[in-house]
């Protein structure tokens, strides 16, 4: 902490703490959408290269309801769990299972075509420009001492932990999650007890988008949505996930909250835009050095 | 030439014909498109190279072209070297980013979708930095000092579209040759034995770390040349246009369309996608101007879905690629039998 203030050594430690403040709220919500990637990979072992674009459809869906009846984007979160989980669902079943059998690149490659043709698909529905929400709260901040914290981002960090709390503790204690988990853990075991695997997959993509759904609707009271926002969504979760550990819950969030906060420190010690230049370079080391993340197993 | 049949050698004569006359009678519109689509072809080769030949998947390609862009570029652009010197100064430095990203990825052990990560962050990261640069311009572009436009000036890359033409064309001949003397050689069975069992091919003795390097350094450099093309035919680079990841996809599909590991599968995808690419966007401006669809659809987002369509049909139905069923359809390849 002590280098780190040194660095910023010109910023005094209010501006610091605020910028890590707002970095953990982000950094959350950041966790949550990467929930999404994690949970799909570490059950079905596919990397979701279209997460950003579901993350998107979620944020187009919260404005959407927006427009239409003056939702807040908080209350359109079922709405857009509910309809993503349909996409993700219809995904695995009718499209992704078909190419199990071939080697992960054609699945990455599969799901990059899917990931352009959602982008094109905005792109001609809602057109190239930047649209946002206004909110009576978007302004209004909260004073702990001499610390500043905004209303939006907390508002959307607490609904980013709910939302993933109830997500591990579907996983916990659901006789569904139990299901899901032994999946993961061991495939074949899995079938001969006799579960669905198929189903579950399907189960499991329709949770994970749920999940990217409700966090897009989250990300739209912090950021303006336009289709070109998906791809570097997209990394941003695998820069979370590898981080934290592919496959780790626990570890999104953790990965989330370190992103959010080199990101904000970042912004603040040198220029804004520089600032996704920390988190690839964080994502170039910590496949380096640690490629299981920091909370991951060993994979394969 | 001696696995094609008789059609197969008239057809593949009859191409290379039809690229050689082309400009002849070919539109300025038309021209331009034909080194879009042949710039794709060139690229997917080289691409093509390190998934179809060696196994290796790389979502950051475009890096090594905007690396070979902004080092001719710069070097013409602020110290007047010519690009016939700046190209091995683009080959240098994108080879040295594969070497450096293969070394990294092969080194540590990062396999299959890690390694297609650890390409997207380095590309990503290399943009950044790139945006940041003021020394080439940062996201304000770089831009390449025309003095004229017609006549044929090979040392400055300078000219009629004709010639860029032309250039591009002889690039895509000659990544053809190199690829199938690669393929065909000694170090295309060692990277094909990598791609179908690394553990299989390290037990007999191949050494894989070397080859996937090969691989790595060999197509970065081809990637480094296509972006000198691309520096002095648009003359103006932005780092967001030249390396950002929609470019690093664009380079993968027609390789996969025409089909991974075939040598003439990213030519043929090339062929396919741009003209198709070309009737959409006809087409759709066509149904604007008869008021069938709206005026404010955007006619690229439809060209790009078709785009992204097709690579889905391609993987989920014939993930071996359009070519070498095509190839077998029309009998221009011999079978094993008449191969004797």
């Amino acid at each position: 902490m002590e280098s780190l203030l040194k660095l910023c050594s010109g910023f005094d430690p209010v501006t610091i703490g605020t910028a890590v403040i707002s970095g953990v709220l982000t950094g959350l919500v950041y966790g949550l959408s990467a929930l999404g990637l994690s949970v799909i990979f570490g059950v079905i072992r596919i990397v979701n290269f279209a997460h950003g674009e579901l993350l998107v459809i979620g944020m187009f869906l919260a404005l959407m309801l927006f427009r239409w009846f003056g939702l807040d984007p908080l209350w359109s979160i079922p709405i857009a769990a509910a309809v993503l989980f349909a996409v993700g669902y219809a995904l695995q079943h009718f499209v992704i299972r078909r190419v199990a059998y071939l080697p992960d690149h054609y699945q990455f490659l599969l799901l990059a075509g899917i990931a352009i043709m959602i982008v094109s698909a905005c792109l001609v529905i809602f057109g190239p420009d930047a649209q946002g929400v206004q909110l009576p709260y978007a302004l209004d901040s909260i004073p702990i001492g001499s610390l500043i914290i905004d209303k939006v981002r907390l508002y959307a960090a607490l609904a980013a932990v709910a939302v993933a709390s109830a997500l591990l503790l579907f996983f916990k204690y659901s006789s569904t999650g139990r299901a899901i988990r032994a999946c993961a853990d061991n495939n074949l075991g899995a079938r001969v007890v006799g579960l669905n695997v198929d189903r579950l997959y399907a189960l499991t993509f329709g949770i994970g988008a749920a999940c990217i759904g409700a966090a897009g609707c989250i990300i739209l009271l912090l950021v303006q949505v336009h289709p070109y926002l998906a791809p570097g969504y997209t990394l941003l979760a695998f820069v979370v996930v590898i981080v934290g550990g592919m496959g780790s819950l626990f570890g999104a969030l953790l990965g989330g909250v370190l992103i959010g906060v080199a990101e904000d420190l970042a912004s603040v010690c040198t220029q804004p835009s520089l600032k996704t230049a920390f988190s690839f370079g964080l994502l170039i080391l910590v496949l380096l050095l640690r490629p299981q993340g920091l909370l991951g197993r060993i994979a394969r | 030439m001696s696995e094609l049949t008789p059609a197969g050698r008239a057809a593949l004569l009859a191409f290379t014909l039809l690229l050689l006359v082309l400009p002849a009678f070919a539109t300025g519109h038309v021209l331009s498109v034909a080194i879009i689509c042949l710039n794709l072809a060139y690229l997917g080769q080289s691409w093509n190279l390190m998934l179809g030949f060696a196994g290796l998947l790389s979502i950051g390609h475009a890096l090594f072209v905007g690396l070979g862009a902004y080092a001719s570029g710069y070097l013409f652009a602020k110290h007047g070297v010519p690009p016939v010197i700046g190209v091995a100064a683009a080959i240098a430095v994108a080879m040295l980013m594969g070497a450096l990203i293969g070394y990294l990825g092969f080194r540590f052990a990062i396999g299959g979708v890690y390694f297609a990560l650890l390409t997207i962050a380095f590309s990503e990261f290399v943009r950044i930095l790139l945006d940041h640069a003021t020394f080439v311009g940062g996201t304000e572009g770089l831009f390449l000092p025309v003095t004229r436009r017609s006549g044929v000036d090979l040392i400055n890359l300078r000219g009629w579209t004709e010639m860029f033409y032309y250039v591009i064309l002889a690039l895509c001949v000659g990544a053809f040759v190199l690829c199938r003397a690669m393929l065909n050689g000694r170090i295309g069975y060692f990277w094909r034995a990598i791609r179908d069992n690394p553990e299989a091919a390290e037990a007999v003795g191949v050494h894989i770390f070397r080859y996937r390097m090969y691989a790595v350094i060999l197509s970065a450099g081809m990637a480094g040349v296509s972006g000198v093309f691309t520096a002095f035919y648009n003359n103006n680079l932005f780092p967001e246009q030249v390396l950002g990841i929609e470019r690093s996809i664009e380079i993968t599909l027609a390789p996969i369309v025409g089909g991974v590991g075939t040598l003439f599968g990213p030519i043929f995808g090339a062929f396919v996608l741009t003209p198709m690419g070309e009737f959409l966007t006809f087409a759709v401006d066509g149904l604007k101007e008869s008021g069938l669809i709206a005026k404010n659809v955007k006619t690229d987002g439809v060209k790009l879905m078709f785009w992204g369509l097709a690579v889905a049909l391609i993987v989920l139905f014939k993930p071996s690629g359009l070519w070498p069923w095509v190839c077998r359809g029309l009998g221009l390849v011999k079978s094993p039998e008449q191969r004797g």
